[in-house]
């Protein structure tokens, strides 16, 4: 087919991309470009497989938490029971507790709703307690602590968890004497439950056979300082690009870079609102990025930026414009066919 | 009779077959599916890239499936299982390497003119989308980096109010995202832009643009 000739630039025009049928053509063989492709990937993956494997860091347990630091398995359940705890105050998708994050005027994590029930003291600490088979001091311990008004609980609860701050490494041996009502007991057989391994079954809401959402156990684990101590430990913090990354000298998720990066500077990294702040910004920008041709001036960067020069170089050799930036026209028949016989002579 | 005087058959216009085939046949022309000949200005390695996307995309199945059929937790257990979690996770590391590429150069091609708009964002969508499935797939590892992810992505999904329908620390949830949902909108985007590309063709050099007047 020939292509329509150039038409001289008037006052008022517009730009039309000649249709890609009407260009010469020479053979190009997509099957075998393909199945090129397909052994280059599958050996390239099976080479840096073979060389680099992968990481898998074991998961931490309860158990491992409770042996580690038996503190901080104290002290977190002891959160749990004031309502100190992140979880305790979290508010949607998991409790009333708190509002949560607004995108400006819009309360989304509140319209989100409270989807994902979390009682942090009953779910996470007492009902584990209550479906262990523990010594009479604990069943005396849940009775009155089930007994108790919710104001009297948390006065309990709390002046203990101030207690254990004060204390040595947090040790409850060392805690001063106090009115603490059950919650010593409460926490140290929790502990208990926590080292002897069976706590994850505990915190499974559909019962503890088949285990196959560990939320509660995930919560009740960020909660306390052993994660996010092992993470810190792997540089996986936070503020250390964590999120992209993963244990080992791995790649991770190179390709979460932006989203990663907007924890890492002012206002983001200071704010209350950093995740809604951040998640709002990611969607405009992945909007702009879906939307790019309809969008002017970023629409036109690859005209202002002539990288294309590089990419068609072979083409523009044939077909040289001589205004920057001022369309040429269609290419001409035979200057393309002078290349599709240079190509067709090789 | 239609208004162009052609016959037309009763019984081939309510035949749904023959729908589908007419409608299939305008959205790509015969020929068009796999041309055995391109445009000329076709001729750089940068064209490589897209192919090389759909190679890895075919190896991450693979390997994906692979792991599928010893089941949850199998690598951790197997030197087998975790060689194959390794061709997983490479391939899919070479996944985002020829797609980002491909991705770029598309861009400096502005390889949305000439009605190419859907293609440009069918192929945008799907790399949201692959980034949706490669987080999903930490997040179903059952291991140290699963726990740290999870706890830390919650916050942002649940802040806009997504964490309560998609819950990140479920890694029930997550792993059927990632085996059956997230696959498969990838997979259908990956075909509806291999369709885009071979109904418009390969987009011409920007300095192939005629001006016309308005």
């Amino acid at each position: 087919m020939t292509p329509t000739p150039p038409v001289a630039p008037s006052r008022r025009h517009r730009r039309r991309t000649p249709d890609a049928h009407s260009f010469p053509t020479r053979p190009y063989d997509l099957v075998k470009e393909f199945v090129i492709a397909l052994v280059v990937v599958a050996l390239l993956t099976a080479g840096l497989a073979a060389v680099f494997s992968s990481p898998d860091e074991k998961a931490i347990s309860m158990r491992d938490w409770a042996r580690a630091v038996p503190a901080d398995v104290v002290a977190t359940a002891t959160g749990e029971l004031a309502g100190t705890t992140t979880t305790a105050g979290y508010g949607p998708p998991y409790n009333d507790a708190a509002t949560g994050q607004k995108l400006g005027p819009l309360p989304l994590q509140q319209w989100g709703g409270v989807r994902i029930p979390v009682d942090a003291a009953q779910d996470l600490v007492v009902t584990p307690l209550s479906l262990q088979s523990g010594p009479p001091s604990l069943g005396a311990a849940l009775t009155v602590w089930s007994g108790a008004s919710q104001a009297r609980r948390t006065a309990w609860a709390t002046a203990y968890g101030e207690a254990l701050a004060k204390a040595a490494d947090g040790n409850p041996s060392r805690v001063a004497a106090g009115d603490y009502g059950p919650v010593p007991v409460m926490a140290a057989n929790f502990l208990t439950l926590a080292r002897g391994g069976g706590l994850e079954g505990m915190l499974t809401p559909s019962g503890a056979f088949y285990g196959g959402d560990p939320t509660r156990g995930l919560l009740l684990l960020a909660d306390g300082a052993y994660l996010e101590d092992q993470a810190r430990a792997r540089n996986l913090g936070g503020d250390q690009w964590g999120m992209m990354n993963e244990t080992g000298n791995y790649p991770g998720q190179p390709w979460m870079w932006l989203y990663t990066f907007w924890y890492q500077i002012p206002p983001f990294s200071s704010s209350d609102n950093a995740d809604a702040l951040v998640w709002g910004l990611m969607m405009l920008l992945s909007a702009g990025l879906v939307l790019l041709p309809f969008i002017p001036g970023l629409r036109s960067i690859p005209r202002w930026i002539p990288v294309h020069r590089l990419i068609w170089r072979e083409y523009y050799r044939g077909h040289p414009y001589s205004t920057p930036g001022v369309a040429p026209g269609l290419p001409q028949p035979r200057a393309a066919s002078d290349v599709q016989l240079a190509r067709e002579r090789v | 009779m239609s208004v162009l005087g052609e016959r037309v058959d009763p019984e081939a216009s309510s035949n749904w077959t023959t729908g589908l085939r007419t409608r299939l046949q305008r959205t790509v022309p015969p020929g068009q599916i796999l041309p055995d000949r391109q445009p000329v200005y076709v001729a750089s390695w940068i064209y490589v890239f897209g192919v090389l996307s759909l190679a890895a995309f075919l190896v991450v199945l693979g390997s994906g499936g692979w792991l599928a059929l010893g089941g949850v937790t199998w690598w951790h257990t197997s030197s087998v299982g975790h060689f194959v979690n390794s061709l997983h996770l490479w391939s899919v590391e070479l996944f985002f390497a020829f797609m980002v590429i491909h991705l770029w150069g598309k861009f400096w091609m502005a390889a949305w003119r000439g009605k190419r708009a859907l293609t440009w964002i069918t192929g945008a969508v799907a790399f949201l989308a692959s980034i949706g499935t490669a987080f999903t797939g930490y997040l179903s590892q059952s291991n140290f980096d699963s726990q740290w992810i999870s706890t830390q992505a919650k916050d942002g999904l649940n802040a806009v109010g997504i964490g309560a329908w998609f819950n990140v620390l479920n890694t029930g949830q997550m792993l059927l995202w990632h085996v059956v949902l997230l696959p498969l909108a990838v997979g259908v985007l990956a075909v509806l832009h291999v369709v885009l590309v071979r109904r418009h063709g390969v987009v011409p050099p920007i300095d192939a643009d005629v001006e016309e007047p308005t």
